[in-house]
This record gives C-alpha cells, sequence and structure tokens, in this order.
C-alpha cells in the first residue's frame, strides 16, 4: 500500500502503555474498558463453570459446600459489578457517544479516565479478599443481612469494593448527561440522535441518581460489621427488612442499567442490517425514559416472601407489570423494524435476533415472577436464576457481544473471520439455552437456589445444565479467539462503512483519528435512520 | 410440576398457566414473524427496502393489547395470592424455628419436633421464627413459601388436601449447610394425627443433655464422632488442651465447665484454632444453667 492517510488513526498517536492508562481520549479509555471487562468476564465465566462441574450430581463433585458458597459470591460480584453494569456502556458509550454526536470527546475527558481508574480499584480491592483476610464473602452478591454481618469471611472488604466500583458508575453517567446535553453536533437536536444515545441517556439517570443508595447501604453493612451500630442485624436492634429495602431501591433500577444499554444497541443493529429506518423511532426513545422511570417503583418485587404487608405486595406487583408494557413496545418495534426491509444477514443481526428471542424469555419469566401467587412458589428457586440470566446474559450479554462484532471494524479497521464467527454464534446460542432453560424447569420443580446440594429428583435437569455450560464455554472461547485473530489477520482493511450503516460513525475513517472526524460529519435529512437521503459516503 | 398437595395448588397452578400460555403464545408468534421478515426480505428477495418510519395505529394496539393482557395477568396472580394470606378461624397454631441449619416446630402442647406431622383438611397456621440469619420455610407440595426474618413475626399457613410426605426445604440462602436445611410434612388423616398428638415424644429415654443438643440444633455444626462440620467436634474435647484465640491473640487453655458455659453464651470470645469466627450465635437467652450443665456432662460421656 502506498496510499498514505490524510490522518493517524487513534492508536498510532502516541505508544506505550503510560500513553494508554494515563489516556483521556474517549476511544482508547473504551478500550481500557473492553479488556478489563473481558478479562473479568472470562474469570466470572470460569466461576460459572466450577459451580455448574460441582452441580453435576449430587452430592460433593469438586469442592466443600463453603467454597462453592464464595464462588457463587464471588461469580455474581465479578459478573454483576464487573461485567455486566459497566459493559456496554463503558465500552461502546465511551468510545461511540462522542462519534454518534458529531462531537470529538465527551464533557470532562478527565473524569473519564479517573471513573475507568476508579473502576480497576474497586476491582483489585474485591480481587484482594482471594488472598487477605478471612476467605471471599459467602453471602451472594446481594450481602443480605443479618448473615453478611455476621458471618467471618472478608465481607467488607467487597462491599468497600462494590462501594468504591459505584463511584466509577457515577461518574459515567454524570459525564455522560452533560456531553449529551452540550456536546450535539449542530442540527442534532434531541429527537435526531441515534437511539443508542437516548438509552445511554435514560441509563446515565439511572446511574447517577440511584447508585449513592447503594453505595451508602454497603456503608451501613460496613458500620454494622466493624462498629456493631445495630442497623440491619435484630440481636442489636436492627432491622434486616430495612436492608432489602435500601438494597433493592438501587439494585432493581440496576437492573435497567445493565438491559436498556443493550436496548440501544440493539436499535443501532437493526436499521443498519434492515437498510431501513427504525419503526417507532419516537416510541422506542421514549419507552427507555418509561422504562428507567417507572423501574424505580418496583423494587418490592424481590420480597414478596419477606412479610411485606398485603397492600405493598399489590402495588409492587402492578408497577412490575405496568414495567412489561414499553418492554413490550420495543419488542414489536424491533420486529416491525424489519418488515419490508432489505435484510443482510451478518453475524451482530444473529446476535440481535438471538437477543430478541432471549429476552423474550427473560422478559416473560419475569412476568411469572411478577404475579403474586405464582411467585410464591418460585421466589428464591432456579426459576429466578432462569429469569435474570436470560435477562442479563441471554439480553444484554448477546447484545453486548453483537456490539463486538458490529462495531469491531470501525474500532480496529479490520474484519474478524466471518465463518468462524458464526460457528461461535450457534456454540454459544445452543449452549447458552441448554444451560439456562433446565434451570427455568428445575426451578418449576421447587429447588431453591444457592444450593450446594440437591435431592436427587433435581439430578437430570442439572446435568443437562452442565452440558450446556461446556457448549457455551467451548463457543466464548472460540468467539474472542476469533476476535483476538482478527487483529493479526492479513487481507484488505475495510473502509468507512463495511455495513453501509447511517449513523455518524460511518463517515469517519476505521480506525477513527484522535479527533474522531477527518471531515465534517453529515446528519441525514429526517432523522438519524433516514436510509432515503443518506449523505454519500466517500472513501 | 411438582405434587400438588394444598389448597393453594390450583390458584397458584392456574395463574402460572395463564402467564405462561399467553407467554408462550407471544413468544412464539413473535419470533415466528421475526424469522419470517427475515426470510422474506432478505435482500436477494427484497433488494430495495421500504424506509417506514412507523405507524400510530400499530403502536396504539401494541401497548394496548400488552396493557390488558398484564392486568390480566396481575389478576389471577392476586387472586390465586389473596387466599395464601387470609388465615381462616379455628387453624391449628405452631411454630416454625429456623436456625443454622435445622428446622424445628412446636407444637400447642410444647413438644419440638425436627419434622411436621399435620392431619388432612385442616387449617394449620405456623408462626415463623428465625434464631440466627434470614430463611424460608418453602413446602413446593404446598406452593408455600414465607421468609423467617429474625426480629419479625412472620407466618404462613396452608390446609393439606393429599396424604403422604412432602419436603420442606429452605429458600433464603443462610450460610455454609443452606442446602442441607431440609426437613418434611407428613399429611395424616384426623384420627391418625390424635393419635400422634398422643403419643408421647421418642426423647423420654435420652440423656437430657443430647436432647437439649438436638432441639437446638448444636449437632449441625458439632459432631459426636470426631469428625470436623463447622465448629470442633465434641468427641473427647472435655479435658482436652486447645490453642484459642482471644482478641487476636492465641493462648492455649484447658477445656472445662466454665470454658463450655462460656462457648455456649458468648461463643466468639475464644475461638479454638482453625474455627471460624461469627458463626455461631449466643445462647444465653435460650438455655439456662441447669441445661448447660446438663449438655456439659453429656459432652463428658463422649470419649
Amino acid at each position: 500500500m502506498t496510499t498514505v492517510l490524510p490522518y493517524v488513526n487513534f492508536f498510532q498517536t502516541k505508544k506505550g502503555i503510560f500513553s494508554w492508562i494515563f489516556s483521556v481520549d474517549h476511544k482508547r479509555i473504551a478500550l481500557l474498558y473492553l479488556y478489563s471487562i473481558l478479562i473479568f468476564f472470562l474469570a466470572g465465566a470460569t466461576l460459572g463453570v466450577l459451580m455448574r462441574l460441582e452441580l453435576l450430581n449430587p452430592g460433593k463433585d469438586i469442592m466443600e459446600a463453603q467454597t462453592y458458597n464464595q464462588v457463587f459470591t464471588m461469580h455474581g460480584v465479578i459478573m454483576i459489578f464487573l461485567f455486566i453494569i459497566p459493559s456496554i456502556p463503558a465500552v461502546f458509550g465511551n468510545f461511540f457517544l462522542p462519534i454518534l454526536l458529531g462531537t470529538d470527546d465527551v464533557a470532562f475527558p478527565r473524569l473519564n479516565l479517573l471513573s475507568w481508574w476508579i473502576y480497576i480499584i474497586g476491582a483489585l480491592m474485591a480481587l484482594s479478599t482471594l488472598l487477605f483476610g478471612d476467605g471471599p464473602a459467602d453471602t451472594g452478591w446481594t450481602f443480605y443481612a443479618p448473615y453478611s454481618v455476621k458471618t467471618g469471611t472478608n465481607v467488607t472488604m467487597s462491599v468497600l469494593a462494590a462501594f468504591v466500583i459505584g463511584f466509577s458508575s457515577i461518574l459515567t453517567g454524570l459525564n455522560f448527561i452533560v456531553t449529551i446535553h452540550r456536546l450535539r453536533t449542530p442540527g442534532m437536536n434531541f429527537l435526531r440522535m441515534p437511539l443508542f444515545v437516548w438509552s445511554l441517556y435514560a441509563t446515565s439517570w439511572i446511574q447517577l441518581l440511584a447508585t449513592p443508595i447503594i453505595g451508602i447501604t454497603l456503608l451501613m453493612i460496613v458500620a454494622e460489621r466493624v462498629l456493631g451500630v445495630g442497623l440491619f442485624d435484630p440481636s442489636i436492634g436492627g432491622d434486616p427488612i430495612l436492608y432489602q429495602h435500601l438494597f433493592w431501591i438501587y439494585s432493581h433500577p440496576a437492573v435497567y442499567i445493565m438491559a436498556l444499554p443493550a436496548f440501544g444497541v440493539v436499535s443501532e443493529m437493526l436499521p443498519t442490517f434492515a437498510q431501513r429506518t427504525i419503526f417507532g423511532y419516537k416510541a422506542i426513545a421514549f419507552s427507555s425514559l418509561a422504562i428507567a422511570f417507572v423501574g424505580y417503583f418496583i423494587w418490592g418485587h424481590h420480597m414478596f416472601t419477606a412479610g411485606m404487608s398485603g397492600a405493598a405486595r399489590f402495588i409492587f406487583s402492578i408497577l412490575t407489570f405496568l414495567v412489561a408494557i414499553p418492554t413490550a413496545i420495543k419488542v414489536f418495534n424491533w420486529v416491525a423494524t424489519l418488515y419490508k426491509g432489505s435484510i443482510n444477514v451478518q453475524v451482530p443481526l444473529l446476535y440481535v435476533l438471538a437477543f430478541i428471542f432471549q429476552f423474550m424469555i427473560g422478559g416473560f419469566t419475569g412476568l411469572v415472577v411478577g404475579a403474586l401467587a405464582s411467585d410464591i412458589h418460585l421466589h428464591d428457586t432456579y426459576f429466578v436464576v432462569g429469569h435474570f440470566h436470560y435477562v442479563m446474559f441471554g439480553g444484554t450479554g448477546f447484545a453486548f457481544f453483537g456490539a463486538l462484532h458490529y462495531w469491531y471494524p470501525k474500532i480496529w479497521g479490520k474484519m474478524y473471520n466471518k465463518v468462524v464467527a458464526n460457528v461461535a454464534f450457534v456454540l454459544l446460542f445452543i449452549g447458552f439455552n441448554t444451560l439456562y432453560f433446565p434451570m427455568l424447569v428445575v426451578g418449576l420443580m421447587g429447588m431453591p437456589r444457592r444450593y450446594y446440594d440437591y435431592l436427587p429428583e433435581f439430578h437430570l435437569p442439572n446435568m443437562i445444565s452442565t452440558y450446556g455450560s461446556w457448549i457455551l464455554a467451548t463457543g466464548i472461547l472460540l468467539m474472542v479467539g476469533n476476535l483476538i485473530a482478527g487483529f493479526y489477520r492479513k487481507g484488505p482493511k475495510v473502509g468507512r462503512n463495511p455495513w453501509n450503516g447511517i449513523t455518524l460513525e460511518w463517515q469517519t475513517l476505521s480506525p477513527p483519528p484522535l479527533e474522531n472526524f477527518d471531515r465534517m460529519p453529515q446528519l441525514p435529512l429526517n432523522g438519524p435512520y433516514d436510509f432515503e437521503h443518506k449523505p454519500e459516503i466517500k472513501e | 410440576m411438582t405434587t400438588s398437595a394444598s389448597t393453594f395448588a390450583q390458584g397458584v397452578d392456574l395463574s402460572l398457566y395463564v402467564i405462561v400460555g399467553i407467554s408462550l403464545f407471544f413468544l412464539v408468534g413473535i419470533t415466528f414473524v421475526m424469522l419470517y421478515f427475515v426470510f422474506r426480505y432478505n435482500k436477494k428477495r427484497n433488494p430495495v427496502a421500504s424506509n417506514i418510519e412507523g405507524s400510530h395505529t400499530m403502536e396504539i394496539i401494541w401497548t394496548a393489547i400488552p396493557t390488558i393482557l398484564v392486568m390480566v395477568m396481575f389478576y389471577f396472580g392476586w387472586t390465586g395470592y389473596k387466599p395464601l394470606r387470609t388465615v381462616p378461624d379455628g387453624a391449628i397454631e405452631l411454630k416454625a424455628y429456623g436456625q443454622m441449619w435445622k428446622f424445628s416446630f412446636e407444637y400447642p402442647d410444647g413438644r419440638i419436633t425436627d419434622s411436621l406431622v399435620v392431619p388432612i383438611g385442616k387449617p394449620v397456621k405456623v408462626n415463623l421464627v428465625s434464631r440466627d440469619v434470614l430463611h424460608s420455610l418453602f413446602i413446593p407440595a404446598f406452593r408455600m413459601k414465607e421468609d423467617m426474618v429474625p426480629g419479625k413475626n412472620n407466618f404462613l399457613w396452608f390446609e393439606a388436601t393429599q396424604l403422604g410426605r412432602y419436603d420442606i426445604l429452605c429458600a433464603e440462602y443462610c450460610g455454609q449447610l443452606h442446602s442441607y436445611m431440609l426437613s418434611s410434612v407428613t399429611v395424616v388423616e384426623q384420627p391418625e394425627y390424635e393419635k400422634w398428638l398422643a403419643s408421647a415424644p421418642s426423647t423420654a429415654d435420652e440423656h437430657p443433655g443430647l436432647a437439649l443438643l438436638k432441639q437446638n440444633a448444636c449437632l449441625t455444626c458439632h459432631s459426636q464422632d470426631g469428625s470436623k462440620i463447622i465448629g470442633p467436634s465434641f468427641k473427647g474435647v472435655f479435658g482436652k488442651t486447645e490453642i484459642v484465640e482471644t482478641d487476636g491473640v492465641e493462648r492455649s487453655i484447658v477445656i472445662d465447665e466454665e470454658y463450655i458455659a462460656r462457648s455456649i453464651k458468648n461463643p466468639n470470645s475464644d475461638i479454638v484454632k482453625g474455627y471460624m469466627k461469627g458463626l455461631m450465635v449466643s445462647y444465653e437467652k435460650v438455655l439456662n444453667d441447669e441445661q448447660i450443665g446438663h449438655i456439659t456432662d453429656y459432652i463428658k460421656t463422649l470419649k
């Protein structure tokens, strides 16, 4: 190649580790997040595979009860706080929010770097419990009192870690809100923003407003353990139900911190691969806000069996059902976006289709546990474990992988091997459903969650589930391996717009230059997905 | 589904079938339409896309229909659930205790058992008491579950409709042996229940110390045969010299009457080396000095 690029891309501007870990470029910070998040995801998944191995047969398979309890706690802490909460916003939000808005960085680049550092410090604190103190926490990621106050394991450090990581989430949320309000390119009003931006906007408000509550709640656990204040432990005058309220006031909205960004990336990918505008732009945009808003008021459904009053159970159940409506609206609009499109079936679209299917199962099983009668039977059983893995992994996880395949050529300027990517997808899809569907069944049969050992009648579904974990793990390794191999692939570089997308990131170079755009981005005439008036993109 | 053996099963299962039925219809329908679109409007069959921006009619339809359906689901959930909290008059009233990691049940006549025996066709109200952390009393066959929260008076009730023996499981994570916190409920005919009530508890010829150890779930953690469970085994422990940790300082002590009493009343003050702090709660208010004396006497016999 003799062509000289007019700009150096953001990889080439500076070299060396310090130019990365102290970079204030949103794209480099996004990749710092990506690499750290993927490492934690693989660690969390390894713990998950070990748990499944232990549950292959009744009785002890590979570890003791106490170890198992610590493993599922660490799995939950890693997957929730270190993978799924930061995942899409911190990686793709950081990388693409400024580009989708047609600007050169987030509003507060230094704060952005600080968020990553706080995340890393918090992560190291969480992992330090493996080495220091009386062993990692054995409470479950929910840290329910009074067990979390009484247990001898290192709960104090674990909750402090979650407290610290919370600040990373708050600062990212703040940064994005200001960026969206202040840094949109001229001509882009709120209703011309891409839907991923809308979903990040809704998410950021939850991060900003709800995360402080978990912060103070976790500090209360520390105060209880260290000073014996008497907040949650009834033997010293506290109330364990108070803890549950405080915990879920954050942790239920947090479910939408995890899910809304996934809705956003799906709403980006669908128009690109259908080559047409999104169906019901406003419905999708505003339903994100509706979900974020109603999502604040339904935390009580985590406590239907904890002894709340009848009135409280009635209200929390009905509000829970209300959240299903904006969610259903989104699904209908996504499917309608495929109508009369010109559909290009590529790897990211397969992830989107799997996302819609699995997310629907996650949503429908959510209705089952949102209803009071059926919840009484299913509360705290494996049905719930199956339900939230369908939402979080089958939904958000698959959307994350889809987004990774979608924006890969933009970020690195190369294309992965598509055949291998398809095979990995099939393994992931089969493995995922083989792993988690039996959990729904065994939950209906009455097997409680967080069980190290189980009655013989639960054996078959547990066995199938464990087999599924092997298929899923193979799929994940193949997918990650294929993406890494893509960096070293020979062959032509991809152009600016390998998928023929319409949003602004496809108008710039792949990888983008430091300032994001080499020429002024052009907005389509009528809204962000107006394929009929798509600005011509010259290489 | 698992066996159904209480009056709640019908209402709970009905709400489940209604929700799962509606859900399956939409899951299959939407998935089918989605895949059909991908096939029908594939770029080979449909090279030029139509830029349809949306439709108010469709938005109204697919807002209204889910709204109605979720309210139907809510209704079945609520009506199936309401009887679960409405205890009929004249119910037999029992107490269930949860502690790490054992259920025990107290009958009106004061007898304490490891498992439940109830008559068929009679409402039974169970008051739930936790002695340490959260537990949850779960009877899958009865579709019944309620948390046992320390410091709070929760209850559940049920009316069994089928004879037999059904599992009771702890559904709220409560520490190391959570998955072994199991018991059972046996549903019998009324005459058989009365006969059982009239019979003397079978613990009469036991050492009073052993009876107390069983009642208070001590043996879940402390074995009698020298094996290590959670705490030190009782076998041969009396008179033994042990290294204990007191306020972070290790010291050597001989296990005597005074140490046993201290360990029952204030279990975290001297932890034997190699064991974990914080797992045992104080039994100061549960056991009096005479009872502690019985326990000490029994432990002396375990050589």
